[in-house]
């Protein structure tokens, strides 16, 4: 589904990423763990095409697509989903409205029809249980006001919806209490499917005990220096960052 | 991301076209002789060309304003202007089947069909080319009620003595530079009077259109609603790309008495000069509402696209007690589009109340001012106000200015003034683009939510055409 080759990547003129290699297969989970400044969130901003990151190098395959030469509305209508770790505002522009733009935006994009009000109220109503929300959520404005958590609860909503292929999670834990991180968890834990992959980024490995991946790798100064399986995100819980990062100095 | 930006709101001018039609034209320049022409045209009694001649002397003495307004301009020649143009029609005031199809086709290709059959469902329209009025839709219709709906000349004509009794009395003659200007060559306008009691079952509209070269358009407009009446009026505007500037000085008086509500909204959108600057609209406006009548309201809206200057404060005079006086305006400039606009709020009556809220969006090269003043008298006991003044930045070579005056002459008033300016964010855009939508719809969506607060203030048909004017869907079908 996803082919990173050698993936390097630069903003204001200081390389941050330098050398991805990874490959992710239709419905499997990919955790990304790494320090502070490590390039995890860079690579979840330039697979989604952030206009501040410059690729200086490598490819992306996306389901046999060049990924780097699409707009980043290209590819979100071909099925790339970022759950950003800071939510933008847009005031007066209300949740609902947003939210079917977009849903009808990615429908054009495949040839399907656009849905009305009506009928994206009744599929609105389906997907607000999967993040346990009441749809008085839907008339307010963007994240405008929103809570750190009912931002990042909205943003699984906003997944729910446009049912991504290929969703990538950027620190979607941060800043969530316990019970905001079980209902975000249980929401991603129900769209896991065969045909739909996560790239879940993450600097503690307590997100990880709620969505199990199939691989964790480990990203220290903008290259992946571990890789293993879940079991790796314990063992880093366990001995800290220092402990891939020694031994990456070592080799 | 900028360039992309700029092509959205620099979206081509679609209303550029001229109408090539045989006019009655007053030769260029300005003097006593060319007010007496006018007048004569117009075919006026004593009175009122006694108020135009005084009007001009008082105007001779008089020098345009370019110290205090933020915009910056040539001084307008105006010996090198035509004050009447008119196109040569039958008969003054005859039916809409007899005005030259030329003309209901410039009207029709502005999306305003006059012809009986093609009528907007509605909305009364009064259609004014240049100078004069070229017809008014629904008319016979209102007539039953007893509200006149007309253009200003026939009701000099039909309706003297309401037209003596309220001209003026709102912007007199000698209130500023291009009102007085105005009072001295003004052509034509419209006219509405509500009897008491009455609410008007449509919306009433002008179009104006500004065709012939060299040519300045000073209408006047006139609404009167008598006690407990209610009416609900829009105006639009549009005129030909010419390489020079064209002035466009307005009047419109409002009075609200006892207990009636008028609501008045503007979508401008006057040729606004081109990627140089060259040409444009200078549109310097005077626009004044009395509440003179207790539990009166009088509600201005808004929504300024074009021009290559704007010089307006569509103000409310609160006599009444109770009175409420409302402004809500959005106002875009780009390229090299200046505009200095706000509001004047006066409270003299008890418990009388404001609101203000102002948004501009500045792109290009564009300079946007607010400049408002709330002024409360000592009598004006328990008066209230709120000002809210939001500013949009869209690139970084545009400017955002704010002139905010309060001055409050009683202890029990209270006055809020709230202001923000914000650039539009590439992480917002990129957010939205993330999510499917492209950078056009993205910035749409961005500036509607940003204006929100003044489109829901506009009559449903119009905030559709002040959206579609910022090229903007609408919103809030949902949720």
């Amino acid at each position: 589904m996803l082919n990173i080759k050698d993936l390097r990547a630069s903003a204001g003129g200081v390389e941050i990423l330098k050398g991805i290699n990874l490959a992710v297969r239709p419905g499997e989970v990919h955790a990304i763990m790494g320090p502070n400044g490590s390039g995890k969130s860079t690579l979840a901003q330039v697979l989604a095409g952030h206009p501040a990151y410059e690729v200086t190098g490598g490819s992306v395959t996306y389901l046999e697509q060049d990924l780097l030469d699409m707009e980043p509305e290209e590819r979100a209508q071909a099925g790339v989903f970022l759950a950003f770790q800071y939510p933008v505002e847009i005031p007066g522009v209300s949740n609902a409205y947003f939210l079917r733009a977009a849903y009808n935006e990615i429908r054009k994009a495949r040839g399907m029809e656009e849905v009305d009000s009506m009928d994206f109220i009744d599929l609105l109503e389906e997907k607000l249980k999967l993040v346990e929300w009441e749809s008085e959520i839907m008339s307010r404005a963007v994240n405008a006001g929103f809570s750190g958590g009912e931002k990042k609860r909205n943003e699984i909503l906003q997944l729910a919806v446009l049912e991504p292929k290929l969703a990538i999670l950027d620190e979607t834990d941060s800043g969530l209490d316990i019970d905001a991180l079980r209902i975000v968890a249980a929401g991603v834990n129900k769209l896991r499917s065969q045909d739909r992959s996560f790239i879940v980024v993450t600097h503690y490995q307590r997100l990880l005990n709620y969505i199990v991946p199939d691989h964790v790798h480990v990203l220290s100064s903008g290259r992946i220096v571990r890789s293993g399986g879940k079991e790796l995100a314990l063992e880093l819980e366990a001995r800290g960052y220092e402990w891939v990062e020694a031994a990456e100095a070592m080799a | 991301m900028s360039s992309s930006v700029e092509s959205l709101v620099n979206k081509e001018y679609k209303y550029g076209f001229v109408t090539d039609i045989e006019s009655d034209m007053a030769p260029k320049g300005l003097s006593e002789d060319i007010v007496r022409f006018i007048s004569a045209r117009k075919h006026e009694p004593e009175w009122l060309l006694d108020w135009r001649l005084k009007a001009y002397r008082g105007w001779v003495k008089m020098t345009e304003p370019h110290e205090w307004p933020n915009i910056r301009y040539q001084p307008v020649d105006y010996q090198n202007l035509r004050y009447y143009s008119a196109p040569k029609t039958g008969k003054p005031f005859g039916s809409l089947d007899e005005v030259d199809p030329k003309l209901l086709e410039t009207y029709e290709k502005l999306g305003i069909p006059l012809s009986e059959q093609k009528i907007l469902a509605g909305v009364a329209v009064d259609a004014i080319f240049d100078s004069v009025s070229v017809g008014t839709t629904y008319k016979a219709k209102l007539a039953e009620q007893g509200i006149i709906f007309c253009s200003f000349g026939e009701a000099v004509q039909e309706h003297p003595e309401l037209v003596r009794k309220y001209l003026g009395s709102v912007v007199p003659a000698s209130d500023n530079f291009f009102a007085a200007l105005n009072a001295a060559v003004f052509s034509d306008g419209s006219f509405v009077y509500i009897p008491k009691g009455v609410r008007c079952p449509m919306e009433l509209s002008t179009y104006f259109r500004i065709n012939t070269a060299e040519t300045g358009q000073f209408e006047r407009t006139l609404i009167v609603a008598e006690a407990g009446a209610h009416v609900s009026y829009l105006e639009g505007c549009t005129a030909p790309k010419r390489d020079e500037n064209q002035l466009h000085a307005a009047v419109v008086e409002l009075v609200a008495l006892e207990g009636a509500t008028i609501k008045y909204s503007t979508v401008q959108n006057w040729y606004a000069g081109d990627e140089k600057g060259r040409g444009g609209i200078y549109n310097f406006v005077t626009k004044r509402g009395k509440c003179a009548g207790a539990n009166s309201k009088i509600s201005w809206t808004q929504v300024e696209t074009g021009s290559a200057i704007t010089w307006k404060y569509p103000s409310v005079i609160l006599q009444g007690d109770n009175s409420v006086g409302e402004f809500y305006s959005v106002a875009v400039v780009n390229g090299h589009q200046q505009a200095d606009t706000g509001t004047k709020m006066i409270h003299l009556g008890k418990n009388t109340r404001s609101t203000i809220v102002s948004k501009g969006i500045s792109a290009g090269q564009g300079q946007n001012s607010y400049r408002g003043l709330v002024k409360v008298l000592p009598k004006a006991a328990g008066a209230r106000n709120y000002t809210q003044c939001d500013s949009m930045l869209i690139g970084n070579r545009c400017g955002a200015h704010t002139f905010p005056y309060i001055d409050v002459q009683n202890s029990s008033s209270s006055v809020e003034h709230e202001a923000s300016t914000a650039k539009i964010g590439e992480d917002q855009i990129f957010y939205l683009k993330q999510r499917g939508l492209n950078t056009e719809n993205a910035i749409s969506m961005i500036v509607n939510g940003f204006c929100k607060e003044v489109f829901k203030e506009l009559p449903m048909e119009f905030a559709v055409e002040a959206q579609k004017l910022l090229g903007i869907s609408l919103e809030g079908s949902v949720g």
